[in-house]
């Protein structure tokens, strides 16, 4: 899993079936120590998540198309799946 | 998933028989600014998009999942259309 920052989210009305009544999150990646590594990426929204929230993002289909959707088998590659509330590093 | 631009079309007579009749479109990954990111690459289109629209497209094996053959042999499929660049929504 990697950590990112939830910066939005984008709007599509022609999808996926299998994205219906979903959120698309705009998301950044950062490092443990919480700077953005510059990379976006577009994860689905499986806990509730809202923008400046640092979270989890599973990228891997299975977890992430059943953490998103309730069912595998979908074409999504990232999904947020925790909100993080502190990382403590040594 | 990740923001992208369409670019441009491919056009491939000869091709493994699972993609016939599928829409190869080149496609331009963008970041939060929609500024280039990465490199071109060429996408399966499941989303009926088409050349300068605002999309997302989804890698690796999952890629593969909209089309009714799974083994379609595709690592990086068109799964949505953006509304307009006013419906990228960020801080």
């Amino acid at each position: 899993m990697i950590l990112a920052k939830v910066l939005g989210n984008v709007v599509a009305t022609q999808k996926n079936h299998r994205y219906e009544s979903a959120r698309v999150m705009l998301c950044e990646s950062i490092s443990p120590e919480g700077e953005a590594t510059g990379n976006t990426l577009l994860a689905l929204d499986a806990v509730d998540a809202g923008v400046g929230d640092t979270v989890l993002i599973v990228q891997e289909g299975w977890s992430a198309s059943t953490a998103a959707t309730g069912k595998m088998g979908a074409a999504i590659d990232s999904a947020i799946v925790g909100v993080v509330d502190r990382i403590d590093l040594l | 998933m990740q923001l992208a631009r369409v670019i441009g079309t491919v056009v491939a007579t000869v091709k493994n028989e699972s993609l016939q009749g599928r829409k190869l479109l080149v496609i331009q990954s963008l970041n939060k600014d929609l500024q280039e990111q990465g490199k071109p690459l060429v996408a399966i289109d499941a989303a009926g998009a088409g050349v300068g629209e605002l999309v997302f497209w989804c890698r690796g094996k999952e890629a593969s999942f909209p089309f009714k053959r799974e083994d379609t042999p595709t690592d990086c499929t068109i799964v949505g259309i953006v509304d307009s660049e006013s419906h990228v929504f960020r801080e």
